[in-house]
């Protein structure tokens, strides 16, 4: 069930049949969706360095 | 014989200790570390997804269910691909990656990054749709303009297609090779050195 609906809800949350939205600084311009994927990139770079990696257990 | 040489070259270049090593240094041990290979586990799915779509042609791709499935699993794997890569990237930029005699390791990387967005291009004008003719008739102009379209030419599909299946992918997976293996060679560069310790910048390969 959640297989058939996950698609649906994430359809109707995220609807790609329509042309993107741009941001526009001067002559630069993105689309929304590039920069959201940059803004994640920073997001998981500055987690990678903060979060400590899970030590293993060392064996008896 | 020659091979005698290659061989005696290439266990003193790289002796099995290094190459197959069963332990890292305990700065590895940090989810910086770990892009490099999520870039690499996405260029697997890549390379098995898109035989998969070499094989059943544009028409399956386009039509069926399971085509669009496979074609998106294409789509999101080279998104990871790029995503990881470029974290990946930025991590070894900040950490100086090419101390300690690594210059031939960020080569490689950044020449790897090059040609993948070479054929990440080359994919979307593959696809066989209204995309691809937008994006080669765009490209086509900035190609032209640089006095390449005469032998890259953009809207020719066939020329596309071959270096998007066979050319490119074989170029990133030879340096990727390249890179690993540098990687193995010199060792993961360590950290900067805390301040106010003697160590020297570039040690600490294992």
């Amino acid at each position: 069930m959640a297989l058939l609906v996950t698609p649906l809800v994430l359809g109707a949350v995220f609807d790609l049949n329509q042309p993107a939205n741009y941001l526009h600084w001067h002559f630069f311009q993105m689309s929304v969706s590039n920069f959201i994927v940059i803004l994640l990139m920073i997001a998981v770079f500055i987690a990678a360095i903060l979060i400590p990696f899970p030590k293993r257990q060392r064996e008896p | 014989m020659w091979t005698t040489w290659v061989r005696e070259r290439a266990v003193r270049t790289l002796p099995p200790e290094k190459l197959l090593p069963d332990r890292q240094p305990s700065y590895v041990s940090s989810w910086i570390y770990v892009f490099g290979v999520v870039t690499i586990a996405a260029f697997v799915v890549i390379v098995l997804s898109g035989t998969i779509l070499g094989l059943k042609g544009p028409e399956w791709w386009h039509v069926t269910g399971i085509g669009h499935f496979f074609n998106s699993i294409h789509l999101w794997s080279v998104e990871i691909f790029f995503f990881a890569m470029v974290v990946h990237l930025w991590g070894k930029f900040f950490m100086a990656a090419w101390r300690g005699g690594r210059s031939r390791t960020w080569v490689t990387g950044a020449v790897t990054f090059l040609v993948s967005i070479g054929a990440a291009f080359t994919g979307y004008l593959s696809q066989q749709n209204f995309d691809s003719q937008w994006i080669a008739s765009e490209g086509k102009d900035g190609l032209n303009s640089v006095g390449i379209g005469s032998f890259f030419n953009v809207a020719d599909f066939g020329q596309m297609y071959t270096w998007h299946v066979i050319l490119l992918p074989v170029a990133v997976a030879v340096l990727v090779i390249a890179h690993v293996l540098l990687v193995r060679r010199t060792g993961v560069v360590p950290p900067y050195p805390a301040r106010g310790s003697t160590g020297r910048q570039g040690e600490g390969a294992s």
